[in-house]
C-alpha cells in the first residue's frame, strides 16, 4: 500500500475531481490519496465522486487559510 | 431445451446534471441496460462552484449537477477534460453560432463522437441522451437530429429514450436491447411531459439551470469573449482566459488592455491566484478590489488603472488614494491617485 499526493490547489470544480479520478484509476485497491484543494467546491464533490466509485474518504483538513486536504482510500473497484 | 445466454447491455448516458438526461438514464435503468454516465467540462460550464467565488453565493449549494444525478441514479461517472480539444468547436463551429457564442450543434456532435469514442474504448454497446425534437433551436430540431448522428459517427448506436417513438428505430431498438415500446415521444419545447414522468419516477429533486449550462450561451459572457478575441487579433483562448471572463468587472479603457476587478471578498481571493501572471494593483489608504491588468500598459495607462481602481474602492469619494502598484518584471510602487468619477468612466468601457 502506497500513500500519494496530488496537487489540484487553485483549480475550479470539477477539476479538482477530474484530476483525482484520472489518479486514483491507476492506482491498486487500499493505496491512499492526498488531495490538496483550494475550491471548497471540493469538500462535496470529491467525496460525491468517491461514493459513486467505491472509494473511501479517511481524512479531510482545513487550514485557515483555506487549503483543503481530502484523504482518499482508493476502493477495489477502480474502473 | 436451454435458453441462449444473453449478455447485460451496456450504454453511455451523456449526463449534462438537468433533468432530461436524468430522465433518459433512468429510463434505460428501468429496461435492465447497464448505463454509466460521462460528463464534458469544456471549461465553459457553469458550475455551482463558479457561482460560489462569489462571497455572497456561498448560501447556494455547491454540488455539482452531473455527479449528484450519478449518484441518484446509482450509476458511475465519468468526467472527461476536453478543455483543449473543444477550442477548435469553439473557434471554428462548422454550423454556426446561435444567438450568442454557442456553437450547440457542433458541440452536440463533439461530444456524442467523444461518448462515441468511448464506447468503442470501453466495450459499451450504445450512447444515451436526454435531447428531445424541438426542445432546443439549434441543436436538438428535426432536422439536426440525424446530422448529429451522422457527424459523431456514433449512427444509429445513438438512442434518444424520451423522443425515440418519434424517430427512426435506432439498433438498441431494433435488435431489442431495448423495448421501443416503453420509450416515449416527446416533442417541442414545453416541459409539461419531462416534469410528469420525473414525478411518475418518484424523483421529485432535479436542477433545472434557466440559462441552460454552458456560459456561451450567456450574451454578458460571450460580448466579453468577443472583446478578447478582437483585442488580441486572433481567435484563439487558454483555460485561464475564459475563467477569467466569469469573473469580476471586466472594463477595456484602452484597446491595448483592460482591467479585471474583483467584486467582493470571493472575487478578490480567486484573482490572487492571478497575480503572478498579470500586472495588479489595489488600494492600500482605503479597503478596495484586486485589480488585475491584462495588456500592454504604459505610464499613463497605469495611472488611469490605478485612477479605475481607486474609483472601485472605499475610497471613491476620498481627494487623493494610495494605490499600490505591481507591474510584471518591475518593483512594487505606490501611487498617489484622485478616484475617476462615474462621469469619467464611459459606459463603452464596460464589457
Amino acid at each position: 500500500m502506497s500513500h500519494h499526493q496530488l496537487d489540484a490547489r487553485r483549480m475550479l470544480c470539477p477539476m479538482p475531481v477530474i484530476r483525482t479520478q484520472n489518479f486514483v484509476v491507476k492506482l491498486p485497491p487500499g493505496d491512499t490519496v492526498d488531495v490538496l484543494c483550494t475550491d471548497p467546491g471540493a469538500l462535496h464533490d470529491i467525496p460525491a465522486w468517491c461514493r459513486i466509485h467505491g472509494h473511501e474518504i479517511i481524512n479531510t483538513q482545513e487550514q485557515q487559510d483555506g487549503e483543503l486536504t481530502i484523504t482518499v482510500r482508493v476502493g477495489a473497484d477502480s474502473s | 431445451m436451454t435458453q441462449p445466454i444473453t449478455r447485460q447491455r451496456k450504454a453511455v448516458s451523456l449526463i449534462s446534471g438537468g433533468l432530461d438526461s436524468m430522465l433518459a438514464t433512468r429510463a434505460m435503468l428501468d429496461q435492465g441496460i447497464h448505463v454509466e454516465g460521462i460528463n464534458f467540462y469544456t471549461g465553459f460550464c457553469v458550475e455551482g462552484h463558479t457561482h460560489a467565488i462569489r462571497k455572497k453565493d456561498k448560501a447556494k449549494p455547491k454540488r455539482n449537477n452531473a455527479l449528484w444525478v450519478a449518484e441518484q441514479l446509482g450509476i458511475k461517472l465519468h468526467i472527461v477534460d476536453i478543455i483543449d480539444e473543444y477550442k477548435d468547436v469553439v473557434i471554428n463551429p462548422k454550423h454556426g453560432y446561435g444567438s450568442n457564442m454557442n456553437p450547440c450543434l457542433d458541440c452536440k456532435c463533439f461530444m456524442v463522437r467523444k461518448a462515441h469514442e468511448w464506447i468503442e474504448e470501453h466495450g459499451f454497446d450504445f450512447i444515451i441522451t436526454g435531447e428531445v425534437v424541438g426542445q432546443r433551436p439549434m441543436s436538438q430540431r428535426r432536422d439536426t437530429m440525424p446530422v448529429i448522428q451522422r457527424e459523431s459517427g456514433a449512427e444509429d448506436r445513438l438512442l434518444r429514450p424520451l423522443c425515440a417513438k418519434i424517430l427512426p428505430a435506432t439498433l438498441p431498438e431494433r435488435e431489442g436491447w431495448v423495448d421501443r415500446e416503453k420509450l416515449f415521444n416527446f416533442n417541442g419545447r414545453g416541459r409539461k411531459p419531462q416534469i410528469a414522468l420525473a414525478e411518475k419516477m418518484g424523483i421529485v429533486d432535479f436542477a433545472q439551470p434557466s440559462g441552460g449550462c454552458c456560459f456561451l450561451t450567456d450574451a454578458a459572457y460571450s460580448s466579453k469573449l468577443a472583446d478578447l478575441w478582437s483585442a488580441r487579433g486572433e481567435r484563439r483562448y487558454e483555460l485561464d482566459d475564459i475563467m477569467l471572463l466569469k469573473v469580476g468587472r471586466h472594463l477595456r479603457p484602452r484597446p491595448h488592455f483592460k482591467i479585471i476587478v474583483g467584486r467582493e471578498e470571493g472575487e478578490n481571493r480567486f484573482l490572487e491566484g492571478y497575480r503572478k501572471q498579470f500586472t495588479h494593483m489595489y488600494t492600500t489608504s482605503h479597503s478596495g478590489p484586486l485589480v488585475l491588468l491584462d495588456g500592454e500598459a504604459n505610464a499613463d495607462d497605469l495611472q488611469l488603472a490605478a485612477r479605475l481602481t481607486a474609483r472601485f474602492s472605499q475610497g471613491k469619494m476620498a481627494d487623493t488614494v494610495r494605490v499600490e502598484l505591481h507591474e510584471k518584471g518591475a518593483d512594487k510602487r505606490e501611487l498617489d491617485v484622485v478616484p475617476l468619477t462615474n462621469e469619467e468612466i464611459p459606459v463603452e468601457w464596460y464589457l
